[in-house]
């Protein structure tokens, strides 16, 4: 569409002066799908709000879940967000070798994060006996982390897509730094995500189980 | 990708194979192509949603009649109103943005084509999905058969215990695969109009439609996703064995009502809000003077956005909330009809003084603000909670709802579709058969609808399959299965209107009801391309101060 001959009119009254749009199509369409996955996430982190404190019977947050291993993940995918930020600066200043390396680390550090939680759910599946269907906690631990973990692999897919790209020599840094750097908004947004889904899984959650009483949220629900 | 080459209009007067048609149909992604079918696709089912909704009357016109099994009846209000609402509503809705949005912007197509196409085409399948139930899916008894669980499918009814098979999945799985093309269609819509208006369209001169439909794009990128994740939850629930639903293994049904109206409610304004777009525009042409108070209908509209997040829970008072939740949602409620209000004095005072014109685009307009009054007052009847507690689930309600998305959505869609089917295909529709369509369809609405809100005073419960003889419910259900076939006659005269006036109708001219808006400015129907010049816009009315450069809005604004 873009190549079509725009013409204005010569005789443009002064009120008719071109209107140039503030952002562009790619920023506002990525903002709008950000808009919407919040929501979509949204309602998976109420749900496990909702939750906590109401699952009694089977293995519980505090006997499962272990600190130590999301910790590395977790540094790792926010070590991620900045990575991918040198590499859209690198493109911009057109440092083609230095964009590919910062993607390369950020994918190589998106991809500890997957393998990471995929061996965390091995120790839960395997050694404590949780799983989707054992009580309310694990479906909802399963639902919220896999999902996130699900948008991780397809930020992931955009990242090893726009190396791929890079290599096959199909990125101009000046032409397409702009579109790579909205690209890259969507693997802040999973970042974001994990910083609300982390603290509601590994902090807020990890409470004994047998505190439906005590706890005011959701009372009324 | 459309191209712009000077041959394709001489391209478009040799006739097309049969072949060469579908697949320029089929594989366009030409906004307007895209919402025709859109719009047709939805009246299809519009039709198949009617169907369904006269079978049950049909039942219902006698007491004890046997016409219709239990079972079948309950598919037939779940598929009655699923496909009203995702497959008609939503789609028509949606369609005549599509066609609409790039025409009155003054673009050439919409910000994201090929999105575009996908959404629709998500659409069509999601659809197909659902009605593939009747015939694929595994039912009550494993034949097979349509979803049954209400169209708002209560939790622990879905759960595997008390549906069995995997007619519920197919509702779970066609409705989100439908919801995920209107989400890449809402965010064509806020890309369109936020990056692809002409020069000199500022916000504050956009069409009032584009305004309607950036916030229905809004508030679908809001809701849908919830339903959407809600849906999921469902489907691991039965799938998985999950517990998120399930009362008896520490899941809460209540939970899903909350998230299920959290779509829900917003829902109704998404369906509503485009109608309110389409008088907007109409109105104001058939009343020869602009609208009234343009700043005022975008504020109420960005606040009907906005207070439409926190209601939804007045479908809820019978939950047994307690009173702060039952206070705060009757509250909220209360005060989305303040907006909603300004509108209907708005387009009041825009008919006042002005030269009225009768033609059928504004018969539908008068009698969608008229009943949409209607539909409004008992929607704040039933915000009021100990009203609610009396009348909740029962034909007062049925009766509430189909005022407003029947008198309102449906009478805007078909005003829609006389005043805009001349720029579509440059052909008039008969105003006279047009007429006939109007009244009968309001007069079998009126005598179908109406007496629901007796039969709910007296106490008759939605979604019966019958009910016994002397309870006085008998006289108000033979009057509304009385007004069905008239409905239908209005429906089937509109669609004779439709055929007779594509062979051979009058031509209808770039502009035949002296428009304002610039997708009057263009042929009808427009070019691929839509302008050969993009145009220029000057004021909230471009077109009139091109016709009258004697007096242009832009002196006033």
């Amino acid at each position: 569409m873009t190549s079509l001959p725009v013409s204005t009119s010569s005789a443009m009254p002064a009120s008719a002066a071109p209107l140039r749009a503030a952002y562009s199509r790619a920023k506002v369409g990525m903002a709008s799908l950000i808009f919407m996955e919040s929501a979509f996430f949204g309602t998976f982190l109420v749900t496990y709000l909702y939750y906590i404190g109401k699952s009694p019977d089977g293995p519980q947050p505090l006997d499962c879940l272990e600190l130590g291993p999301v910790t590395v993940n977790s540094v790792c995918l926010f070590a991620s967000s900045a990575t991918v930020v040198f590499a859209v600066k690198a493109l911009a200043r057109g440092a083609v070798a230095a964009f590919r390396t910062w993607l390369l680390i950020t994918i190589l550090l998106g991809l500890e994060f997957i393998v990471g939680t995929g061996l965390e759910w091995n120790t839960l599946i395997n050694e404590k006996g949780l799983t989707i269907a054992s009580n309310a906690f694990g479906t909802n631990y399963y639902s919220l982390v896999g999902f996130h973990a699900f948008h991780v692999i397809i930020g992931l897919l955009i990242l090893i897509g726009i190396l791929v790209l890079s290599l096959t020599g199909c990125i101009d840094p000046r032409r397409d730094h702009a579109r790579i750097d909205v690209a890259t908004w969507y693997w802040h947004f999973v970042d974001a995500v994990w910083i609300f889904v982390f603290a509601l899984v590994y902090f807020i959650g990890r409470v004994p189980q047998d505190f439906v009483g005590h706890i005011p949220v959701g009372g009324g629900l | 990708m459309t191209t712009m080459s000077p041959h394709s209009t001489d391209e478009t007067m040799k006739p097309l194979s049969f072949w060469e048609s579908a697949t320029r149909w089929t594989m366009s992604v030409d906004h307007k192509k895209l919402g025709l079918m859109y719009i047709a696709a939805g009246l299809v089912f519009f039709l198949i949603g009617g169907v369904e909704a006269a079978l049950m009357r049909l039942q219902l016109a006698r007491a004890n009649a046997g016409i219709i099994d239990p079972e079948t009846f309950n598919q037939l209000f779940t598929m009655h109103g699923t496909t009203m609402v995702f497959l008609v509503g939503m789609p028509v809705l949606l369609g005549f943005g599509n066609y609409l949005l790039p025409l009155m912007v003054g673009a050439r197509d919409m910000a994201f084509p090929r999105l575009n196409a996908f959404g629709f085409w998500l659409f069509i399948f999601g659809g197909m999905l659902l009605y593939f139930s009747y015939v694929g899916s595994e039912g009550l008894y494993g034949a097979p058969g349509a979803p049954d669980v209400g169209w708002f499918a209560y939790a622990p009814l879905t759960s595997r215990t008390y549906s069995r098979g995997n007619s519920t999945d197919y509702w779970i799985l066609g409705i989100l695969i439908s919801g995920i093309g209107s989400m890449t269609t809402a965010i064509n819509f806020i890309a369109t109009a936020i990056c692809m208006r002409c020069p000199g369209m500022t916000l504050m001169r956009m069409p009032m439609i584009s305004w309607m439909m950036l916030v229905v794009a809004a508030l679908v990128l809001v809701a849908v996703p919830v339903l959407t994740a809600a849906q999921v939850m469902l489907l691991f629930d039965r799938s998985f064995g999950a517990h998120f639903f399930d009362p008896q293994t520490e899941g809460s049904a209540i939970l899903w009502q909350h998230l299920f109206w959290f779509f829900g409610h917003p829902e109704v304004y998404i369906l509503v809000l485009p109608a309110f777009g389409f008088v907007s525009e109409i109105l104001p042409v058939f009343s020869r003077k602009p609208i009234f108070g343009y700043g005022l209908m975008v504020a109420a509209t960005v606040g009907i956005g906005f207070i439409a997040l926190g209601v939804w829970a007045h479908h809820m008072f019978v939950v047994g909330m307690g009173p702060t939740l039952d206070s705060f949602f009757a509250a909220s409620t209360f005060l989305i009809s303040v907006p909603t209000g300004i509108k209907i004095f708005n387009w009041i005072a825009t008919m006042w003084g002005g030269r009225l014109r009768f033609h059928t685009p504004m018969l539908f307009v008068t009698g969608f603000i008229a009943m949409f009054v209607l539909g409004g007052l008992t929607g704040i009847m039933l915000a009021t909670v100990p009203v609610d507690w009396q009348l909740s689930d029962s034909y007062f309600v049925v009766g509430h709802f189909h005022y407003v998305l029947f008198g309102g959505t449906v009478f805007g869609i078909f005003a829609a579709i006389f005043y805009w089917f001349p720029k579509a295909t440059g052909k008039m529709l008969d105003d006279h058969l047009g007429k006939w369509s109007f009244w009968l369809l309001f007069i079998g609405f009126t005598l179908t609808f109406m007496p629901m809100h007796i039969s709910g005073v007296l106490g008759m419960p939605r979604r019966i399959y019958t009910y016994e003889a002397d309870r006085g419910f008998e006289i108000w259900n033979l009057i509304s299965t009385i007004g069905v076939p008239i409905q239908m006659a209005g429906v089937a005269l509109f669609l004779w209107n439709v055929v007779k006036s594509l062979r051979n109708g009058k031509p209808a001219g770039d502009d035949p009801w002296d428009g304002w808006t610039l997708e009057w400015a263009t042929s009808s129907p427009p070019p691929e391309w839509n302008f050969d010049r993009i145009p220029t816009c000057t004021s909230a009315r471009p077109l009139w101060d091109k016709k009258h450069p004697e007096d242009p809005d832009a002196h006033y604004e």
